[in-house]
């Protein structure tokens, strides 16, 4: 357990590098890439930059039979496309395009300071809650 | 774009898929930032201790990096404190209900080639690109 705790910390400050150095923790980036009217691919090579470098890790992961720490892993179970998942993925896009940030470097940006970041993470978490509430798992 | 960007760009982007194998390796987890956020809302006690290590190592890793490059924290453009408000439900709500986000589907999701995830990151993108554009960039 305790070896988790240190994994997932390690992870996440690896993580919040990865973001900043991209320059991910930016909204003006995220803006540059969404705005067909004068195309930035940046956050193109990021992803490409991530999934090329998570697919061969995985991989190279489950080779074993466990995780480090014991247990097992964990990928999500759903395979179903439904209309949650399209109302989602679409609400999801346009908090991203009126904002610039979602949940990954908007938490990174917290200790920063800025209350855009405050207000967004505060109510991105209320949003979370709402949807708990409000919408069967 | 110039070669320092792209370079960053794919360095940036190589971290976060780092990032998410050696929590996949070590733990068992997928690295979607709003699931984990999620999951401590919702006081989810076994599982509890793992993500808020993974949250603060966020938060820690982004403020250590800000106080070296206060740059890579610029918001850059011009909204309203009450936009961010409105972006962060959305974002929150619509991470919930898609149950992931860029990290999740977008980098985890697409490297699994799994249906939901690549629909969900195309609907991402085609969504904020629809919001960038109507909001007029």
């Amino acid at each position: 357990m305790r070896n988790q705790i240190v994994i997932a910390f390690v992870v996440g400050l690896i993580f919040s590098l990865g973001l900043a150095v991209s320059g991910m923790t930016r909204p003006q980036n995220i803006i540059a890439f969404l705005d067909v009217q004068h195309w930035s691919p940046a956050l193109a090579l990021v992803m490409a930059g991530a999934v090329t470098v998570f697919s061969i890790g995985m991989r190279l992961a489950l080779r074993r039979s466990q995780p480090i720490t014991g247990g097992r892993f964990e990928f999500p179970g759903r395979r179903e496309i439904d209309l949650r998942l399209v109302a989602g993925a679409v609400m999801f896009g346009v908090g991203w395009g009126v904002g610039g940030f979602c949940p990954g470097p908007a938490l990174a940006s917290l200790a920063v300071g800025n209350s855009e970041v405050i207000v967004f993470v505060a109510t991105m978490f209320a949003g979370m809650i709402a949807c708990q509430k409000l919408v069967s798992d | 774009m110039d070669s320092q960007t792209v370079s960053q760009a794919l360095a940036g982007g190589a971290l976060i898929g780092l990032a998410a194998t050696l929590l996949l390796l070590g733990t068992g987890r997928i690295a979607g930032v709003s699931g984990i956020a999620r999951g401590l809302i919702i006081f989810r006690r076994s599982d509890y201790a793992w993500r808020l290590a993974f949250v603060v190592g966020l938060v820690a890793g982004g403020y250590a990096f800000y106080l070296l490059r206060p740059e890579a924290f610029e918001i850059g453009i011009n909204r309203p404190l009450w936009a961010y408000a409105f972006a962060g439900l959305m974002v929150g709500f619509g991470s919930a209900l898609a149950h992931g986000c860029t990290s999740g589907h977008g980098v985890c999701g697409v490297s699994r080639l799994s249906a939901r995830s690549l629909l969900a990151t195309a609907l991402f993108i085609v969504s904020g690109m629809l919001t960038v554009w109507a909001l007029g960039g």
